[in-house]
């Protein structure tokens, strides 16, 4: 035990020093009231693209980055102004965005929520970001989008296909270009129908989580309603990486499709082990054996290699399109980085242009205004058609398409090709649709 | 003072002085200079400094006293940030029954798993604890979907019933975490001339009871359990010969742990109220023994300093891009520019797992005691004059550093 022992002198030395330490600060405050979150003030505005740099999806984590790369050169007018040249608003000038110059920080969500929101809130409050985008995990988008609408900034999804984004985590500060699993199930049912007859009986392997679930029900429902059956629904947790154990029971279930409701690592495995097993040479019931992805990603085509040759699945974009749109953004982007981008790219740029000319549209950063000008906007020139961001749930409608793996790919990047294009109208559905059911955007929120 | 020895007094006044100034010291570099990319002083960040500090105090009582190296305390930060959640959802907004609620449920879980797992010693206990916290993960992440919201993580929504608070905030809003009135994110900011200071509520709030943890555990560290734990480190089968059993101050001390993993993993979804099952993820529990580690085990300051390292490459050494790089070297040649852009961005952005792993092997080779022994070596250096030593330093057992420094 020590001993303290106090003098006048040194109380009031003490004190002196204290209340002046506690008087300082006073001296500095400039208040600087804002109407709204990170509200850019000087001569730039800054973005913050969050995206997997590290982890299971850092492939597309770079190709996201590299999109929004883009996005920002042509935004400063920079470069060749890719879709801002065919995009159907003309509000955006090429001088940035309202005269500011667009700058940008980029973050490692490492595929983790905790990880993610870490690294948006140090966009947020160090960088004064003034809008979030990326994602590459229906897990990520919605926990960075809950902290977007908490923290009073406009999030941008970009790789996210859980009907739950846009559902029942809708945000009112969130906005969705990709398409979900509902939209996956209605655009590849008919086609299914069609090529497979309407009276096959469905076998599921599903990766065990929210998003795996969502497009489980999503393409069950779709494809019982052209007369499928089926026959079982298995979940695979996440980390498996040898899926022989589940492949084996398919066999003897009686089952003529299988359908891989997985992503990623996951899809490239099981997909593997399923041809390995010699699934797709069976006949059963009398008829072909076949294996249906239900989403497909032009990394995930490159894993499978091999395999993924006249397997059908959906996918939001793809570069092999025809339209204006698509050509000027592959051509640009193929200029600069030397192959042609992914979906994921696509969805990236287009987030970030959207964004941007909603709020030269709107005539201001503030985020309520932002979300006025995005609800219910209509455009086109985005490389997927005539496009609508429904005000009611903040997602996009638009065409889908319904890819199969090619059986003579060209080159390493033309691994799928066109089956159909599904219009709109196809894949619309209610925004209180039971899928979407119970959430509610709540009202927008410009923070501070 | 305090019960408290005057050097260790000094210790927790240095404790103390460091998290309250934190906003100021954390702060080095002026607002928009190119250096303020190392500027570490925003809100966010130095929660996470301190929640880790507070993790990682916890966890040196277990593995740096008895030695027992634990490779579960994840699970115990998830479930004590998913109790805090869910107190959240229920109950009201403010962190206090959150936060108890997190230390009760996180002691309660270690209390089942401790028993378990401290049947055993060394790598088997390591791997039990590991096999439960993994077991907890794959848990959370997908069967326990209805209790935990899986992969997307339990959040609060707008219908949550909040039965002491309200449902709603008064702009149709989800209500913010506080502290009877005061809300955990609100940020006061000083601008002092280019340098901006950030003074959040939710900060000082987690810093309070980082001193508070930080004078709990320098109790205990001084009490004669700690010392019982000590001797359980030194050797367990001898003081089992004395007739002791060893097992009941073991497993108080896991419990002990336990709970300060809850107690960071309630303050955590405190200031930001989400839980997610990664938290609970190997990973995360491998996080703290490196945390533990790079500070020093078996030290008071160490594993604060250790967490406050891992989460700055972490969240600042990530954040560095080939742009960011491109404007520092600007000032020089193309080629040099290109050069010297190719040979630091393995480094920095996506690479910062590997620069840290590379400081991991640096401290576990050249200061097997942590950056607090790099501290004392330091100190050593300087005093070396007015201290003439007669031993032969080459000849002698060295010596273990002191267990307050």
């Amino acid at each position: 035990m020590s001993k303290t022992t106090l003098t006048r002198r040194g109380v009031l030395k003490t004190g002196a020093v204290a209340g002046s330490g506690l008087a300082l600060p006073t001296i500095f405050t400039a208040s600087s009231a804002s109407a709204f979150t990170n509200e850019p003030t000087g001569g730039s505005v800054t973005f913050g693209f969050n995206v997997p740099q590290t982890g299971p999806y850092a492939d597309e984590g770079a190709d996201e980055l590299r999109a929004y790369e883009l996005a920002v050169e042509h935004l400063n007018g920079d470069g060749d102004g890719g879709m801002l040249n065919t995009f159907s608003s003309k509000a955006l000038q090429g001088n940035g965005i309202l005269g500011k110059k667009v700058d940008f920080v980029t973050g490692d969500t490492q595929t983790k929520s905790d990880a993610a929101r870490a690294s948006a809130k140090s966009m947020i409050e160090k960088d004064g970001a003034i809008m979030i985008t990326g994602g590459s995990s229906s897990g990520v988008a919605v926990a960075v989008q809950g902290l977007c609408q908490e923290a009073g900034v406009i999030f941008m999804a970009a790789l996210t296909h859980s009907n739950d984004t846009t559902g029942k985590d809708k945000k009112a500060n969130g906005f969705r270009h990709f398409f979900n699993a509902y939209m996956s199930g209605a655009a590849l049912a008919p086609v299914l129908a069609k090529r497979y007859g309407s009276d096959r009986r469905a076998y599921h392997l599903t990766a065990d989580y929210t998003w795996g679930w969502t497009q489980e029900e999503s393409i069950a429902a779709a494809t019982e309603a052209f007369g499928w059956e089926t026959v079982e629904k298995v979940r695979t947790p996440l980390a498996a990486t040898d899926f022989s154990s589940y492949i084996a029971p398919v066999l003897n279930s009686g089952a003529d499709v299988l359908i891989l409701n997985h992503y990623g690592g996951n899809m490239v495995n099981s997909l593997t082990n399923a041809v390995q097993f010699g699934l797709r040479d069976k006949m059963v019931n009398g008829k072909q054996f076949e294996i249906v992805v239900p989403l497909y990603s032009e990394l995930m085509a490159k894993g499978a290699g091999e395999n993924i040759k006249g397997i059908l699945g959906s996918t939001n974009w793809s570069w092999t399109l025809q339209d204006e749109g698509t050509k000027a953004f592959v051509k640009s982007f193929g200029t600069k980085y030397g192959f042609p981008p992914s979906n994921a790219a696509q969805t990236s740029y287009a987030q970030t242009i959207l964004y941007a000319d909603a709020v030269a549209r709107a005539g201001s950063f503030n985020p309520c205004a932002v979300v006025e000008a995005l609800e219910g906007f209509e455009f086109d020139g985005l490389g997927n058609g005539p496009t609508l961001y429904r005000a009611e749930d903040h997602q996009c409608f638009k065409d889908v398409l319904v890819m199969q793996g090619k059986e003579n790919p060209a080159n390493e990047y033309d691994l799928l090709e066109i089956v159909d294009i599904t219009p709109r109208a196809q894949v619309e559905y209610a925004p209180d649709h039971p899928m979407f059911a119970g959430g509610s955007l709540g009202k927008c929120n410009p923070g501070a | 003072m305090l019960g408290l020895e005057k050097k260790d007094v000094t210790l927790l006044a240095v404790v103390a002085l460091l998290a309250f100034a934190a906003p100021f010291i954390l702060n080095p570099f002026p607002e928009g200079s190119e250096m303020a990319q190392f500027n570490a002083g925003y809100p966010d960040l130095m929660q996470r400094f301190v929640i880790f500090g507070i993790f990682a105090i916890g966890y040196n009582i277990l593995f740096g006293l008895t030695g027992y190296l634990s490779f579960g305390h994840a699970a115990f930060l998830g479930v004590g940030s998913y109790s805090a959640v869910w107190m959240f959802k229920l109950l009201s907004m403010n962190v206090i029954p959150a936060i108890i609620l997190s230390i009760i449920v996180a002691g309660l879980f270690s209390l089942v798993i401790g028993f378990v797992s401290l049947r055993r010693s060394g790598i088997y206990f390591s791997i039990l604890t590991l096999a439960f916290a993994q077991m907890s993960f794959n848990l959370a992440y997908s069967v326990l979907t209805p209790i935990t919201n899986g992969e997307t993580g339990l959040q609060l929504t707008l219908n949550d019933p909040r039965i002491l608070g309200a449902s709603t905030g008064a702009d149709g809003s989800i209500p913010v975490t506080s502290l009877f009135g005061i809300e955990m994110r609100s940020t006061y900011e000083m601008h002092a001339g280019a340098w901006l200071f950030q003074f959040n509520a939710g900060y000082y709030v987690c810093a309070i009871i980082l001193v508070a943890a930080f004078y709990l555990a320098m109790r205990i560290f001084r009490s004669p359990f700690g010392l019982m734990l000590r001797a359980v480190k030194t050797n367990q089968t001898r003081l089992n010969y004395t007739g002791l059993n060893a097992r009941p101050y073991t497993l108080a001390a896991f419990v002990i742990s336990g709970m300060y993993a809850g107690l960071a993993g309630g303050l955590m979804a405190s200031m930001d109220p989400l839980a997610g099952a990664d938290r609970m993820q190997w990973t995360a529990s491998g996080e703290v023994v490196l945390m533990t580690i790079l500070g020093g085990t078996g030290t008071l300051l160490g594993p604060v300093l250790g967490a406050g390292f891992i989460k700055y490459f972490e969240n600042i050494f990530s954040k560095i891009n080939d742009n960011v790089l491109h404007g520092w070297f600007a000032a020089l040649p193309d080629g040099l520019e290109d050069t010297l852009v190719f040979i630091v961005h393995p480094f920095v952005g996506k690479g910062w797992n590997m620069t840290l792993g590379l400081m991991f092997m640096a401290v576990v080779i050249f200061l097997p005691g942590g950056l607090m022994e790099g501290g004392q070596r330091l100190a050593k250096l300087f005093r070396k004059k007015d201290k003439p030593s007669g031993d032969d330093s080459e000849h002698h057992p060295k010596q273990a550093p002191h267990v307050a420094e």
